[in-house]
């Protein structure tokens, strides 16, 4: 679907880097791979900040604010305790599966980056299948997710640890819908096409996707209002309660690395990635993803918790409806009209995911209630 | 093919980041769904009925603090009341008015942290927990600035009080309940139809009626099943008969329900405080009691509306100084009787929420 | 206003059902013996006009020759109550028949009795120890114990 070129080409002002900056594959490789964990590394503390800081002013209260100006090295001094924490294994635990949990857990979100574009052709492999990538390695973590409820042999965890694996792979569906969509109206998988396609972000193409998105987002990565997996005054810890030491500080990176994740996502397929004028393109990559975690921590301070039967009763006959309509609609809109005016279509679409939204939730019911004992 | 399962046995200890006290459950589940479940508890006893027996009448007021360390200003109500039906003595008007004021603000302190740790229980990371705390900061002032403590008063007398209120106290209470009906509507405003909090609690927890009267509860969790019962209207004690408030009861009896008595009944008691406050006497606050009391052979039975429900002490003396029996009626301890009832069939978040929303404290229930 | 009704007047009521049940009766109290006290808690709660349907609380009392059972009971619908006693002059293996069919209230209250004051109670569904924990010698509220 070709949008009416509006003029701002913000792809053109930066040279597209090329696949193998600066001197070949292998350096190109490394350049990148130190990037991408320094990016992720950082952020993922900088997140820990944001969500510390952001929680506590919405409550009332402020914070860290020892540690450094503003509190900013908190997490640096979070890290430091944990390292110094003795590793407890529980006795009766299976210790290889234990051990490797917090591993499985962990690195599969530093392989998303690969695929996400920093800059126009900045990323470590410009693949053609980017978002098939995407999302087939996004759902390796909930393996080691289900590792560590196993070997922890500890009641609390397994009940966290089977509410997780129920409830990823019923988000699985509509998140994998809603991307569709996307790919449908930019006319590849790879994500940096996704944003050179991106003359208008696609939000206000697909406001219905970005939502859909948005809800299973939060739910795959054990946010609130979903965050029942590690449900603090349900289930102790879920499935890190017999984690101490390192390996509860990787699971707890991989809990905001996964954020990151999302909020990276969302800002690269609905947001415009790395587009926007005067400040340098990483710049605002970096803006955006912010300002989607923003968005997350608000939705985590302000809201209770569903309980699993809800979310899975959201799961499939709230989303998953709703992203099926939603990719018939693109797929009629792409085929039927290509060449739309934007203020047609925006208005138009935002005015069907109102519709669908509304006409959804007066016949949708959270759940079911008592089971007769 | 038919799935074999097997129920298994989850225990949520005495020490869990979200029961309220030392209390423990026993539950059976298949899955996620309890299909048994058993309070234990006992692990707060401290044996206060035995120690009672051996200090002297108001040697004993110390130890009513600690039974429910969250409203201790009611449970020293109910205790001096005891003691003066017992021993026939009578309080100054003065000491009335002021006895009122502290016993309602005590309600409205107790009943935010009940909220606020329901709606932590529900998953709303405390925030409401902590807005409440910001209210129950100011009450908790005033609350020093009257006895000196600000959890464990320790302040009312049989007879009164041995200390009138310093001068600062009415400004501020005044000040205090001017803004509180604001932050109770901006309260309501931001949770009463918050959808998630409607699926959690609506129609969760379900204590009928007949249920409710059988199991001896009180108080709110009475209430929000339907029964129109308040100590304060039905057998008024002080002087709560010169006042108008009424009783917010519920329908149903579910989570819901006992969350929205307890928004309804501190708008209530910022109504009688405001009444209370336009009529207080000028006067002593404390009649004229000898230093060791000794009342004579017999026995009472005195009771209050304490946040948790009913609380009610019997008192035997046989002419000592000290009581020769005084036995706690712990509403929170009765209340828990229909606990099986209500949860069973339930997932284990509910369980929790369930839980939460009696509001015990387990200083009541183990004494 | 809750009346307490008066002792006597109930328990010329009472004594026309059930006959020799009543040991004494004052203005204040209603003392029966203790092997009638559930028919006549059961005519207390189920009879017209006296309705007792709330149990407000039980309580135990150690005087030394005998242990007494102070019964508050209330009526929700005619706002009144009453005081019913029972004793128990058997001090080595004390026992009483449970209310619990009747007011499932009184569950928790007799299992605290039976732990603190060492009563028993004949058909009590669960008569366990409830503030101390299994296998402690001795039943700390009585007045014999330190």
């Amino acid at each position: 679907m070709t949008i009416a070129n509006l003029g701002t080409n913000a792809a053109g002002h930066l040279a597209t880097l090329p696949p193998d900056w600066p001197g070949g594959f292998w350096w190109h490789w490394l350049v990148f791979v130190v990037i991408i964990i320094a990016f992720v590394l950082l952020m993922a503390m900088g997140f820990i900040w944001i969500e510390r800081r952001g929680m506590a002013r919405m409550q009332a209260r402020l914070g860290p604010n020892r540690v450094g100006p503003f509190g900013i090295l908190q997490p640096v001094a979070d890290a430091i305790k944990v390292l110094l924490k003795e590793d407890i294994v529980p006795a009766k635990g299976d210790k290889i599966v234990h051990w490797l949990a917090p591993v499985i857990a962990f690195f599969p979100v530093l392989m998303i980056f690969a695929v996400v574009p920093f800059q126009d052709g900045a990323l470590l492999a410009d693949l053609d299948v980017g978002i098939l990538y995407v999302v087939a390695i996004s759902s390796i973590s909930t393996v080691g997710l289900f590792m560590a409820g196993w070997g922890s042999s500890n009641k609390y965890s397994l009940l966290g640890a089977m509410r997780d694996v129920a409830s990823v792979v019923s988000y699985e569906i509509p998140v994998v819908l809603s991307l569709v969509g996307v790919v449908l109206i930019a006319g590849s998988l790879s994500l940096n096409q996704i944003v050179l396609a991106q003359d208008i972000p696609f939000i206000l193409l697909q406001p219905l996707g970005f939502l859909l998105f948005f809800i299973g987002g939060c739910a795959e990565i054990n946010r609130s209002p979903f965050d029942l997996f590690e449900a603090d005054s349900e289930i102790v810890a879920g499935f890190h309660t017999e984690y101490s030491g390192m390996k509860f500080a990787m699971f707890y990176l991989a809990e905001y690395a996964e954020a990151l994740v999302i909020s990276a996502i969302i800002a690269t397929l609905f947001l415009g990635g790395w587009r926007g004028p005067i400040l340098p393109p990483w710049l605002w990559f970096v803006i955006k993803v912010i300002a989607v975690f923003f968005v997350l921590v608000w939705t985590r301070t302000t809201l209770p918790r569903v309980r699993i039967d809800q979310l899975m009763a959201l799961a499939w006959k709230f989303l998953f409806p709703l992203a099926l309509i939603n990719l018939i609609i693109t797929a009629i809109q792409v085929l039927t009209w290509p060449v739309a005016l934007p203020w047609v279509i925006i208005p138009v679409n935002i005015a069907i995911m109102a519709l669908l939204v509304l006409l959804w939730s007066k016949f949708f019911k959270l759940g079911w209630g008592r089971v007769a004992v | 093919m038919v799935l074999k399962t097997e129920p298994f046995v989850l225990n949520i200890g005495p020490v869990h980041p979200s029961t309220h006290g030392v209390f423990r459950m026993r539950a059976t589940l298949d899955g996620e769904v309890v299909i048994d479940i058993e309070p234990v508890f006992g692990y707060l006893h401290r044996g206060v009925e035995k120690l009672a027996e051996e200090r002297t009448y108001t040697g004993v007021i110390p130890l009513t603090d600690r039974l429910d360390y969250l409203a201790s200003m009611s449970n020293n109500l109910a205790y001096v009341l005891a003691v003066e039906k017992l021993a026939g003595i009578s309080v100054p008007e003065r000491a009335e008015h002021l006895r009122v004021i502290l016993a309602e603000l005590q309600r409205i302190a107790s009943h935010l942290i009940a909220v606020g740790a329901f709606l932590n229980d529900c998953g709303a990371f405390f925030t409401p927990f902590l807005y409440m705390f910001r209210e129950r900061e100011k009450i908790v002032d005033l609350f020093e600035m009257v006895s000196g403590q600000r959890l464990l008063y320790n302040y009312m007398r049989v007879g009164g009080f041995n200390q009138d209120i310093p001068d600062e106290f009415l400004p501020a209470l005044d000040k205090f309940v001017s803004q509180m009906p604001g932050f109770i509507d901006e309260y309501d405003r931001l949770l009463a139809e918050n959808e998630i909090l409607l699926a959690r609690a609506k129609g969760v927890g379900i204590l009928p009626k007949e249920l409710a009267i059988n199991i001896s509860a009180s108080g709110p969790v009475l209430r929000a099943s339907g029964v129109k019962w308040d100590i304060r209207k039905a057998d008024p004690y002080s002087i709560y008969d010169r006042f108008e408030f009424d009783i917010p009861t519920g329908v149903v009896g579910d989570c819901y329900d006992r969350y929205r008595v307890r928004i309804e009944e501190m708008r209530q008691s910022v109504r009688i405080i405001k009444q209370v406050m336009k009529q207080i006497p000028s006067g002593e606050v404390k009649s004229k009691v000898p230093y060791l009391i000794r009342p004579p052979v017999g026995e009472a039975y005195a009771h209050i509306e304490a946040p948790k429900g009913e609380l009610g002490f019997y008192l035997v003396s046989d002419n000592s100084i000290a009581p020769y029996r005084c036995h706690i009626r712990a509403p929170s301890l009765l209340n828990l009787t229909a606990l099986r009832d209500m949860i069973v069939g339930w997932k284990v978040a509910d369980a929790i929420i369930i839980f939460g929303s009696i509001d015990i404290t387990m200083g009541e229930v183990d004494r | 206003m809750t009346i307490s009704l008066s002792g006597s007047e109930v328990a010329k009521q009472i004594a026309e059902v059930l006959p020799d049940t009543i040991s004494e009766a004052s203005d204040q109290v209603v003392m029966v013996k203790g092997e009638s006290l559930f028919e006549v808690a059961q005519y207390l709660k189920n009879s017209q006009g006296l309705d007792f349907d709330y149990l407000t609380s039980i309580t135990a009392v150690d005087y030394y020759d005998y242990f007494e059972l102070v019964y508050q009971l209330t009526s929700l619908q005619h706002n009144h109550s009453l005081v019913l006693k029972t004793r128990c002059y058997d001090r080595t293996k004390p026992t009483l028949p449970s209310v619990v069919s009747l007011w499932r209230g009184a569950d928790f209250q007799e299992r605290e009795i039976y732990d603190l004051m060492g009563i028993s109670f004949t058909g009590h569904p669960n008569l366990k120890r409830i503030a101390l924990w299994q296998g402690f010698e001795g039943h700390p509220l009585r007045k014999d114990y330190l």
